[in-house]
């Protein structure tokens, strides 16, 4: 469908309790402004939507918006779809070319998803933590991964309430490839309410401090169609290694060195094959649920397949 | 946080005779740092493989310092995995490895020419672990499942090249139209190789019809 039939539509859907009108027409007048006097879209929307509400002898606060629908973020499972979410904005990441205004997460009780705002679509700036009810906007789809996306047609509204975010609980399958940096034996801040990990004995936020030690992994699985981040926190480290925080601490005080830990659950970890189940946040997976695939797949339909291709 | 975290190269399946065929290489980007992409024959770019195999033998063939050789066998071929000391713990896994031994290989396609011109695909370890049996018969059918949808979406967007009426609708699939332009081997040996690896699992019953009858 072009740009100007979906904008078509969406006038039409607010007017046709009100006036018949063939969405054909509307498209015809949002064509003559657009195509023929360079007239900008959203210009050109108000422009036509104004026509209307004179000829049908409305105000603008009788039409509804109409085009988009109320949804929750686990709702979204097609691309093109337009629709209006009331969500939080968990973080918000650097964009990474100049047409994107800004790019974050969005949070609702069901789920987070991804946002792009366009930079030509000048629309007012998203504060992380902030709840907004986001109006008119369209998902997006790749490989596999929905998204939303902010336009000109937005309407974005700050809300004062403060918004739950839930978890989208993800499993995978795949193998390890990769523990990075950060996992191991670590040390973290004692302040209240800080847990930040320790670089070289210090606090990004305090300082100098004397650390807790603490057992985590970070880590990536892969399927071989998409690479996951996954953290193991101590119970899930523990489980997973079989090494328990207080014989990490005794490795690490024989070798004077932290790094033996890390080095050690490297050895046992990369290159095996798990199922892990858990909630996301942000791009990583929290690993609540292990299990090592240790049988290969069955390889019978496989076979069956590729015999007949 | 960056966004350029957010796309780690994904580690893809390829048994060892498709690895060795991707001789072609690119970026996508004139950036000094863009990824550079090997192109599988079966329509499909690689920044990083995961491959399991039997190391069968392993040799330092460094002349000033130690660089080391691993033959890593798979049901198709053998994968070349060279660790010098720019990869000091995959170089010292090969040092201390005693072939034979199952091993898990996350690593980097590289490509390098001969002096008559033929071009020679190996791997650049980033990590080698020894793994058990049971590891290496799920990477040989995870890898088959892998090479079969590769090869269903190439063969899928030739039918649609081949009846151009249906265009509209025609898959793109940016890899298979460079695979067809660079590679001359058809994409059915890829799923020879994949019936055949399948075939060597002992789990597997052999389809010994022709032979008996």
């Amino acid at each position: 469908m072009s740009d100007v039939r979906q904008h078509a539509d969406e006038i039409h859907d607010q007017f046709s309790d009100h006036i018949d009108v063939a969405v054909e027409d509307v498209e015809e007048r949002l064509r003559t402004l657009v195509d023929e006097y360079k007239v900008p879209m959203d210009e050109a929307r108000r422009s036509v939507t104004n026509h209307y509400l004179e000829a049908a002898d409305l105000e603008r606060e009788d039409i509804s918006r109409g085009g988009s629908e109320a949804a929750n973020v686990e709702d979204v499972d097609e691309p093109e779809q337009w629709i209006d979410l009331t969500a939080k904005v968990i973080e918000l990441w650097d964009p990474r070319s100049d047409s994107v205004a800004q790019v974050g997460l969005l949070g609702d009780p069901t789920g987070t998803i991804k946002f792009t705002k366009w930079a030509k679509s000048e629309l007012p700036t998203l504060e992380e933590g902030g709840v907004y009810e986001l109006q008119n906007v369209v998902t997006d789809e790749y490989q596999g991964r929905y998204s939303v996306k902010l336009n000109s047609t937005t309407v974005i509204e700050e809300l004062e309430e403060d918004l739950e975010v839930g978890n989208d609980t993800s499993e995978i399958e795949g193998a390890l490839v990769d523990m990075q940096s950060g996992s191991g034996l670590i040390k973290r801040c004692p302040e209240d309410d800080c847990t930040r990990v320790l670089q070289n004995g210090r606090c990004n936020e305090h300082g100098e401090v004397e650390g807790e030690f603490d057992l985590r992994i970070k880590a990536v699985v892969d399927d071989g169609l998409d690479a996951h981040e996954v953290i193991f926190d101590k119970e899930a480290t523990e489980d997973l290694t079989g090494l328990s925080l207080e014989e990490a601490k005794d490795m690490a005080m024989d070798a004077l060195d932290t790094t033996v830990v890390a080095d050690e659950i490297m050895d046992d970890i990369v290159g095996t094959y798990y199922r892990i189940e858990g909630p996301t946040f942000g791009r990583y997976v929290l690993a609540d649920d292990v299990a090592e695939l240790d049988g290969p797949a069955d390889p019978e339909q496989l076979l069956i397949k590729a015999r007949s291709m | 946080m960056s966004q350029a975290e957010l796309t780690r190269e994904v580690a893809r399946r390829v048994f060892a005779s498709e690895f060795n065929d991707s001789t072609y290489t690119f970026k996508e980007s004139d950036d000094e740092r863009a990824p550079n992409y090997a192109l599988l024959p079966t329509g499909d770019r690689a920044n990083r493989v995961f491959i399991v195999g039997t190391l069968t033998e392993t040799e330092d063939v460094g002349d000033d310092s130690e660089y080391w050789r691993g033959r890593v066998v798979d049901p198709t071929g053998t994968f070349f995995v060279y660790a010098g000391q720019y990869q000091p713990e995959a170089a010292s896994a090969l040092r201390d490895t005693e072939p034979p031994a199952y091993v898990a290989i996350v690593g980097k396609p590289r490509t390098y020419e001969t002096d008559d011109g033929t071009v020679n695909v190996s791997v650049r370890p980033e990590s080698i672990a020894v793994v058990d049996d049971a590891t290496r018969d799920r990477w040989v059918v995870e890898t088959a499942e892998r090479t079969l949808d590769r090869i269903e979406a190439y063969e899928e967007w030739e039918a649609e090249q081949e009846a151009p009426e249906s265009a509209s609708t025609a898959p793109t699939n940016e890899y298979a139209q460079m695979a067809r332009e660079r590679y001359d081997s058809p994409v059915i040996n890829y799923r020879n190789d994949v019936v055949a690896a399948l075939e060597s699992l002992e789990t597997v019953e052999r389809d010994d019809t022709e032979a008996t009858v």
